[in-house]
């Protein structure tokens, strides 16, 4: 999604050497995606489902 | 690539054809960095893999510049850029699954395709505001 908008960041980020932002985002299992800090995806879902949950964070 | 292959021999094949140059921009820290030495040297087997990929390594604490053009809060970090910046970072020492995600960003980053639908690209297309997708992963 980063390479096709210019609007959006992609990070991964390891989990066990951030346990500061594991903390901070909850994460109790992988892989949990969080969006502009506040909107939560878990698991691995299809890409159309994720695509829509990402850009709704946009608007919310 | 198959997920776990994070072998030589596996990452040798999928960089044979890297399409284009990508530059793996490197975020390290003299001190209090345990993990940013072994990411250095998982960056630089991959950049030796291929003519196409170049490190650039930059200093969080002394490079303020570049630390911020990339948007950079934390090391060890990866931002993979091809004829511009992508977006694209990794954060922390990447192994196993994330050695796979390194090695296909950079093929997507050079081929320039997502590889999404066409429906996907002219949703994402379309954003007008910003969207910071961070995942959080683990090696296995």
């Amino acid at each position: 999604m980063a390479l096709v908008s210019p609007h959006i960041t992609a990070s991964a980020v390891a989990a066990v050497e951030y346990p500061d932002l594991v903390r901070q985002y909850r994460v109790t299992g992988v892989p949990k995606t969080v969006v502009n800090d506040r909107v939560e995806i878990l698991g691995a879902v299809p890409e159309a489902s994720f695509v829509s949950q990402v850009l709704a964070a946009a608007v919310a | 690539m198959h997920a776990g292959a994070g072998g030589p021999v596996d990452l040798e094949a999928a960089l044979t054809n890297v399409a284009a140059p990508v530059r793996l921009v490197f975020f390290t820290q003299t001190f209090g960095c345990e993990t940013c030495l072994p990411a250095r040297q998982v960056v630089d087997r991959v950049a030796s893999l291929s003519d196409q990929i170049n490190v650039e390594e930059v200093n969080l604490v002394l490079d303020t510049g570049q630390v911020e053009a990339y948007g950079i809060q934390r090391a060890p970090a990866i931002a993979v850029v091809g004829e511009a910046d992508t977006g694209i970072r990794f954060y922390g020492v990447p192994e196993g699954h994330e050695l796979v995600s390194l090695v296909e960003s950079i093929l997507l980053v050079a081929s320039g395709d997502s590889g999404l639908s066409d429906e996907s690209q002219a949703l994402i297309a379309a954003v007008d505001q910003p969207i910071d997708i961070q995942v959080f992963v683990t090696p296995t």
